[in-house]
């Protein structure tokens, strides 16, 4: 992925057709100093981030995906902000994939926000600046006495005013200003930033107006769908093609011959046709013989046999190792020790998987709602035989990311099949095709051995980590950093990992890694805050006031966050007024730059019926969130996504394949599940960073430390709902 | 087969084998894509339609049983988007990836018709069947409170929503 770090940015402005400026930057790959200025090629008219026509209409263009994050609407914010229009003015166009033109097009790793956070405001303020400029050489006056507000120019001594869609054609021809000096605003000055933005799209989703991948259609357009082998990589041996051809509505019925990565284009059977559902419907006819392969005799218990095995032993390789941790551990005045495990989720987006292809005249045209564009295109390119350039890439809304469309396994599947038929075809999967053949978030096994003194601290930390992989190379998204907390923080510190091969693909889910990690390790934290006798805030805090070296996360932030978390849940009074079986829980988790500290109120009937009471989250992503609306709102729908998570979400691996494949045995969060969380951020002096990850972690440790406190049941393993929780 | 019924109030008469599903009638045949498809067995509620006024999952709906039925479908909310859950969902930005709240808005719709005032509890169990997989669940019971003309909250607290409460760092 590109960053935008010291690299020189381009400013390209050109006339529009019929009045009005353009305008869109480039960031340069290549370090080369300039500006092309006017005069560039009329190509580059089609894709740019301003339109300004000369009724005044501002067109901004997106060029991110929208997976539900709020980029569309942030991202012009920015824009908008520094250009110094109204919204209201505003209008929200979704760019298409050109790397010629935009950088960065993906969604992943709430990198939006830091990576756009000057570059989209210095366009802004470039564009700005030349209508100013426009209106100064008008008026023939300096440019240093005009002043904007709200899209209009004011000359502060005549008092002459002239709209931006007046100067807009003018200003296409003024000098194009550095972007790297440009100034910004001060953010004393914001309106748009900062403020409550509702989506661009509101309007379009509530009318029910196409706007999703699945909507798209195209004349003639014909429906596939793609029959893999259940057990994950497993390849075609025959199938009753001639058969379902013959089956009403279906019009094509062949096999793809796949390679062998489980990231790439798998063996399958098409089978396309005339309406999706008739052509679904024929696949309840289709017999394809597989030929499994090795992956069928793998399983999440066998997974859990061998990590029990493993722990038997020592780890097969270190990750970290400071001090000594076994003779720390030997000379602790308590030790805890215990093993915890989390299974893997499915990401389950609502939109199921599906994309949109055209093959004609050596091109492909895609469109698809896709997280990288990018590495689509690569890998249609390379699977396919095709050039780059020759595959086009449009990108439209889409009904959940997650990280689950960062692979783009159905856009190979749908360039494949489209180079095989005449004319448009749309691949969409069944949620069981979904569900069945998802990029995993990895299961993982932990056996903790944690050791404090006699005055109650943490000394001692032992962490055998049995995940996924080869050699010493972990599985996608299986890993852990050799900077994860609380190393650093504990002396006499040992992370080691053993990893199992095996054959199930896996990849990023919201928060990969920490989703899984926070579980442990803010479960075990608080298992040893109990063993000491300390409040588990306390205990926290004491942990986070150590001096430490190194990369990771900020102490001071985190100690913010946590305080900041205590004092709105009121935790240090109301804790102890609660009644047998509510509990409050905390935690806290470093990811994604962001800083999060959450407090879980759950009580548990007698019965073991768990209900989550409330949910308190304390943020610190810097010091200006952008979009007060969205920004609560991501942090509510991460925290409620961790609950769900940990509530009831497992997916099996049995012979080799998921066992589950719909929402009736894959539980996801229901309307009368969901807490009231409450959203507090801390505003530190820091830029602001990404949102739509960082808040979901330290959520599945506050609620099992919840259940903790309520009933005195430790959850390790999860999800919760295999444990009985009831007390007496 | 050909079976007629009106959709959004306009008579339609498709001509699909009985056991096609209403939602791909809708989707495919007339081309009205608000109605998502989800999952199919009835458990997500994407595509919850107006079936003579009741919400109705259609993804599993033979469209025989539609035969001289009254459909609505999300389009069919208001001529222009201005239904009282509609503004409400736009004030109060509920969407996030937007692909479930066809069905939500639908099943909310079909909710208030038959109890203009519900209770929190009536509005979970009138929307369990609603999977938001964002998880946009308490703006939309604010959605429906707000469209009803009811308090925020049930309690009247700022259940839910601190606003993004600010709070400055004690260093700056």
């Amino acid at each position: 992925m590109k960053t935008t770090v010291s690299r020189r940015q381009f400013l390209r402005v050109s006339a529009l057709a019929g009045g009005g400026m353009l305008i869109a930057t480039h960031l340069d790959a290549f370090g080369i100093a300039g500006s092309l200025g006017e005069g560039a090629p009329a190509e580059e008219t089609l894709n740019a981030f301003i339109r300004i026509t000369p009724d005044g209409v501002v067109t901004i263009m997106a060029k991110n995906p929208e997976i539900g994050q709020g980029v569309k609407t942030m991202l012009p914010m920015l824009i908008a902000e520094e250009l110094d229009v109204d919204w209201t003015d505003v209008r929200v166009e979704q760019a298409s994939f050109d790397p010629d033109k935009y950088d960065g097009q993906f969604a992943g790793g709430s990198n939006a926000t830091p990576q756009a956070w000057l570059p989209m405001r210095r366009v802004g303020a470039a564009t700005r600046t030349m209508l100013v400029a426009a209106a100064a050489q008008e008026w023939d006056v300096p440019a240093a006495d005009c002043e904007t507000e709200a899209g209009v120019v004011r000359h502060r001594g005549s008092g002459r005013s002239a709209g931006y869609g007046e100067l807009a054609t003018r200003a296409a021809a003024m000098p194009a200003p550095d972007l790297d000096a440009v100034p910004l605003k001060d953010p004393a000055e914001f309106r748009i930033i900062g403020s409550r933005i509702p989506g661009v799209d509101n309007h379009a989703i509530v009318t029910g107006e196409p706007l999703f991948g699945i909507d798209f259609t195209l004349p003639g357009m014909q429906w596939a769908v793609f029959q893999k082998c259940p057990v994950f990589g497993g390849k075609v041996r025959d199938a009753n093609l001639d058969h379902v051809r013959g089956l009403p509505g279906v019009t094509h019925a062949f096999v793809v011959e796949g390679g062998d990565s489980l990231n790439g284009l798998l063996d399958g059977v098409a089978v396309v046709g005339e309406s999706w559902w008739a052509t679904n419907r024929a696949r309840r006819e289709l017999e394809v013989t597989w030929d499994e392969g090795p992956t069928a005799s793998q399983s999440s218990e066998g997974f859990a046999h061998q990590a029990a095995e493993l722990f038997e032993g020592p780890a097969g390789f270190s990750v970290r190792s400071d001090g000594a941790a076994d003779d720390a551990l030997a000379g602790a005045a308590q030790v805890v020790e215990a093993e915890y495990d989390y299974p893997f989720l499915s990401h389950a987006t609502l939109e199921p998987q599906n994309c949109t292809a055209h093959y004609r005249n050596g091109r492909l045209e895609i469109w698809a709602p896709t997280q990288t564009p990018q590495s689509g295109r690569g890998l249609v390119a390379r699977t396919l035989g095709l050039e780059p350039e020759e595959i086009t890439i449009h990108l439209q809304r889409i009904g959940g990311g997650f990280g689950r469309r960062l692979a783009n396994d159905y856009m190979v599947e749908a360039a494949r099949i489209a180079m095989e038929v005449e004319g448009p075809v749309k691949l969409l999967w069944t949620r069981e095709d979904d569900m069945r053949h998802d990029f995993y978030r990895p299961a993982g096994f932990h056996r903790l051995s944690g050791g404090v003194d006699d005055q109650g601290r943490l000394v001692a930390w032992k962490n055998h980590f049995v995940s996924f992989g080869e050699d010493e190379s972990f599985a996608s998204s299986a890993g852990v950093s050799a900077n994860e907390f609380p190393a650093r923080f504990v002396p006499d510190f040992e992370l080691g990992a053993s990893l199992i091969p095996f054959g199930i693909p896996t990849g990023a889910l919201r928060a990969p890694g920490s989703n899984g990690l926070a579980f442990v390790y803010q479960s075990f934290i608080d298992e040893l805050a109990h063993a000491a006798g300390r409040d588990p805030v306390d205990f926290r805090l004491e942990l986070l006031s150590r001096e430490v070296e190194g990369q990771g996360l900020d102490p001071e932030r985190m100690r913010g966050v946590l305080e900041l978390a205590a004092e709105v849940s009121g935790w240090h009074t109301r804790r102890g007024q609660l009644p047998r079986g509510t509990g409050m829980g905390v935690a806290f988790h470093f990811s994604h730059r962001g800083y999060f500290a959450e407090v879980v109120q759950a009580s548990v009937s007698p019965e073991g019926d768990l209900t989550v009471d409330r949910v308190w989250a304390a943020g610190d992503v810097g010091g200006q969130i952008i979009n007060e609306s969205n920004a609560e709102h991501q942090t509510q729908g991460a925290v409620l996504e961790g609950i769900s998570q940990a509530l009831g979400q497992e997916i099996t691996i049995e012979d080799g394949r998921a066992a589950q494949g719909n929402f009736n045995v894959y539980p996801l969060l229901r309307h009368a599940q969901a807490a009231p969380v409450e959203v507090h951020f801390l505003r530190s002096d820091n830029p602001p960073t990404g949102l739509g990850e960082p808040p979901l972690p330290p959520a599945i440790p506050a609620l099992t430390n919840a259940i903790f406190d309520a009933t005195g049941h430790r959850v390790r393993s999860l999800p919760i709902n295999k444990h009985d929780l009831s007390w007496s | 087969m050909k079976v007629s019924f009106t959709v959004n109030g306009e008579p339609v008469s498709v001509d699909v084998p009985p056991e096609m599903p209403l939602l791909w009638v809708l989707r495919d045949v007339l081309e009205l894509k608000g109605t998502k498809f989800g999952c199919g067995i009835a458990q997500c509620g994407a595509c919850t339609v107006h079936l003579n006024g009741n919400a109705t999952r259609s993804c599993v709906l033979p469209v025989s049983q539609a035969e001289g039925a009254e459909v609505r479908t999300v389009e069919g909310l208001s001529p222009d988007g201005t239904h009282a859950l509609q503004q409400a969902w736009k004030e109060l930005d509920v969407p996030q990836c937007g692909y479930c709240q066809a069905g939500q808005l639908m099943s909310a719709a079909a909710l208030l018709e038959r109890n203009g005032s519900p209770t929190d509890q009536e509005i979970d169990a009138a929307m369990n069947g609603n999977i938001c997989r964002c998880a946009t669940y308490l703006r939309i019971k604010q959605g429906i409170r707000a469209a009803a003309g009811l308090p925020a909250t049930e309690d009247g607290s700022m259940e839910g929503s601190a606003g993004g409460a600010a709070h400055p760092t004690p260093s700056s």
